[in-house]
């Protein structure tokens, strides 16, 4: 995973509440056994026509859009299923963080072991995040990880929560599973008092 | 002897499987039970072969194929390349790996969340995880039981464990007598609609209650499945004396002695007199209708007699909003009733809704009646047991003698990868779990509801209120 520290960028801003994990990628996206060509069908409902050309509309079409790496989402973003090919489609298109007042659970923890920071803000600011980038397009906001802070282009800060865990792991660029593997000792005595009371493996056919 | 503190449900679980927990970290969480699909599962094999690792405890995990294979039939011509390259891929790996797999051909095949409970893997007091959000659906049986994305797969094929943050409580209770018609499909729509798809977030909820108590165990797990559409990865209810039966003669249900230890265990886990929950919430159910959404989320739903929200009365701009574009997406005015509004396919399927017990709510509509004309009807069984099960009852020559089809198990329509899917515009009444834009396929647009509802619009061709079709 690819370290998170600070991030200044311009914003993608995409005011519709309740974006679930069916728009971000829709299902038939999901037929791929790797990461790679997700970004493709991020929000493909949307950022196409019926006729499959792209939807000039459509905010993430704007040849302005191109390059920026902070998503302006609106409220509740991210709820639906645990297919984690939404961060891997959000990434895929260059996103490193996405901002909103509330994130799902599952799209929440998905996103940090992906590397994208997933930045919860307050009401007040999220609403005042849309009416700068309503009126300038152009402004660039920066996300401070150590500091947990959000700087918004007149130098106003807000403060962000992450868990000091996840903060850690994405300041480091480290996997959860090197965390886990180290503790396999723990794992070991935990499976010796508490011994499996089956085995699927019984259903194996041969 | 010092008194311990009394517990919920979910806090007995969650000690129990509390591997170790440091101080400012998530807690390492034991896995005894892993569920795994073609969909979400390959990256994570592909993550355990990049780091030379194996699968920890093959015995504890189960995979099956529902999400992209295809219901008309079983045969890879009716798949693209894609979904054939992604079942093929989880056959290879369940292979390499030791896992137990039922493919596409086998007779023990079905939905992921169907075929748990039908084998008796899914038993009180356990943790269960896959890497898909229904997963709640297993908390029916008073498991933990909860969906995680592909990281986390990997992490528990090469573990057995998982990093969890503990989340917070929310008792939901469901009190009064469930009027005639009032599904258990209804109860959990009815609670989604009052506290908003983000309600739980962050929570588990403990369904609770004399009108919980008074529902069969198929009726619970459609219940539970849908606590994610509430915002909660989980959703528990207690084991009890419906449950203990339910599990009795299920293949990996303990035997003998075996069995009356796990029933001392299993009469332990109740919530204790005196504990208490982060939240609560009361719905009364003898004031319930059968429900139906009019929008593009779950908690956009109303009674089937009610009318749709009028977007100008809603004080919250944003979800004033939402409601403008869910009823511009659906092609819903507000004020609208729905009752009567012409619909084009019914889906009768999905994990929520493809049990004996669903199959049997929607039979006994269709019994002696014919789909209207112009309206095309997918019933598909959640597993093959299911399927069979059906058989032997004669429930299949009821909807085919209808003129609705008859598939094979699988998700189907549910999340339209399989090639079964609305064409843009069309009007789905469907028994599955979400209704978001495009679901059921690009454009089309989905009217969630119980077996009974879909039922009477199968032969009605529109909305229509189920009840007085029950004789
Ligand atoms: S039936 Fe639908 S909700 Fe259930 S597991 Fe399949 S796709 Fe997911």
């Amino acid at each position: 995973m690819e370290p998170f520290v600070t991030l200044t960028s311009k914003l993608v801003p995409l005011p519709n509440e309740n974006v679930d994990t069916d728009q971000i990628i829709p299902a038939r996206y999901l037929k791929v056994t790797d990461k790679q060509g997700l970004a493709e069908g991020l929000f493909a409902g949307w950022r196409y026509l019926p006729d499959g050309s792209p939807n000039p509309d459509f905010v993430l079409n704007k040849p302005e859009m191109q390059g920026r790496k902070i998503l302006l989402a609106g409220d509740n973003f991210g709820t639906g299923s645990s297919r984690e090919h939404a961060p891997w489609a959000l990434m895929g298109w260059g996103f490193r963080a996405v901002i909103s007042t509330r994130f799902a659970d599952i799209f929440y923890n998905n996103a940090l072991k992906n590397g994208l920071l997933p930045v919860i803000v307050d009401e007040a600011t999220h609403r005042r995040l849309f009416q700068l980038v309503e009126a300038e397009p152009d402004i660039e906001v920066t996300i401070d990880l150590p500091s947990q802070t959000l700087r918004l282009p007149d130098g106003t800060e807000v403060t962000f929560p992450i868990d000091g865990f996840s903060k850690h792991c994405l300041l480091k660029g480290l996997d959860q599973l090197g965390y886990l593997l180290e503790h396999m000792p723990r794992i070991e005595a935990y499976e010796r008092e508490h011994p499996p009371r089956f085995d699927t493996r019984v259903l194996v056919r041969r | 002897m010092a008194m311990t503190r009394p517990r919920t449900l979910f806090e007995k679980i969650w000690d129990d499987h509390v591997v170790y927990e440091e101080p400012g970290s998530p807690a390492i969480l034991y896995i005894d039970l892993h569920l795994i699909h073609e969909v979400t599962s390959p990256q994570a094999f592909q993550g355990l072969r990049e780091k030379g690792l194996r699968v920890r405890r093959p015995g504890q995990t189960l995979a099956t194929m529902d999400h992209s294979i295809p219901t008309v039939g079983r045969d890879f011509s009716l798949m693209d390349a894609m979904a054939v390259k992604q079942i093929q891929t989880l056959e290879e790996n369940a292979r390499a790996f030791g896992i137990p797999l039922f493919n596409m051909f086998d007779d023990r095949q079905g939905i992921v969340h169907v075929i748990g409970p039908e084998l008796g893997l899914t038993q009180p007091g356990m943790t269960i995880v896959c890497g898909d959000s229904h997963t709640s659906t297993h908390g029916a049986f008073g498991a933990l039981a909860f969906g995680i994305g592909t990281s986390e797969v990997e992490h528990v094929l090469a573990t057995q464990t998982i990093l969890q943050r503990k989340p917070k409580t929310f008792e939901v209770r469901f009190e009064g007598a469930r009027p005639e018609g009032v599904t258990a499909k209804d109860m959990i729509l009815a609670l989604i609609a009052t506290i908003g798809t983000g309600g739980g977030v962050g929570h588990v909820f403990e369904y609770r209650g004399d009108a919980v108590r008074g529902l069969n165990m198929e009726e619970r797990l459609t219940l539970c499945n849908m606590s994610i559409e509430g915002g909660a990865r989980a959703g528990l209810i207690a084991p009890d004396d419906v449950t203990f039966e339910y599990l009795a003669d299920k293949p990996f249900a303990p035997k003998g002695k075996d069995w009356d230890e796990a029933l001392k265990r299993w009469r332990q886990l109740p919530t204790d007199p005196g504990a208490t929950y982060d939240k609560s919430v009361t719905i009364d159910v003898s004031r319930l209708e059968p429900m139906i959404t009019w929008g593009t989320n779950p908690a956009q739903a109303i009674p089937i007699t009610g009318r749709i929200p009028d977007p100008d009365k809603e004080p919250d701009p944003r979800r004033r909003r939402a409601m403008e574009r869910a009823l511009a997406y659906m092609g819903f005015q507000p004020g609208q009733q729905l009752l009567g509004h012409p619909i084009d396919v019914v889906f009768i399927g999905s994990c929520t809704n493809a049990r004996i017990t669903d199959l049997r709510m929607a039979a006994q509509i269709f019994k002696g009646r014919k789909v209207a004309p112009g309206v095309r009807v997918l019933v598909v069984p959640g597993s093959q047991q299911v399927k069979r099960q059906a058989e032997a009852e004669g429930l299949d020559r009821i909807f085919k003698d209808a003129g609705a089809e008859w598939r094979e198990p699988g998700c189907s329509m549910c999340i339209a990868m399989n090639g079964d899917r609305l064409e843009p515009g069309q009007y789905a009444v469907s028994t599955s779990n979400r209704n978001f834009e495009g679901r059921q396929g690009p454009g089309g647009r989905t009217i969630l509801a119980s077996p009974l509802t879909a039922a009477a619009a199968a032969v009605t061709g529109k909305i229509t209120d189920p009840r007085p079709l029950l004789a």
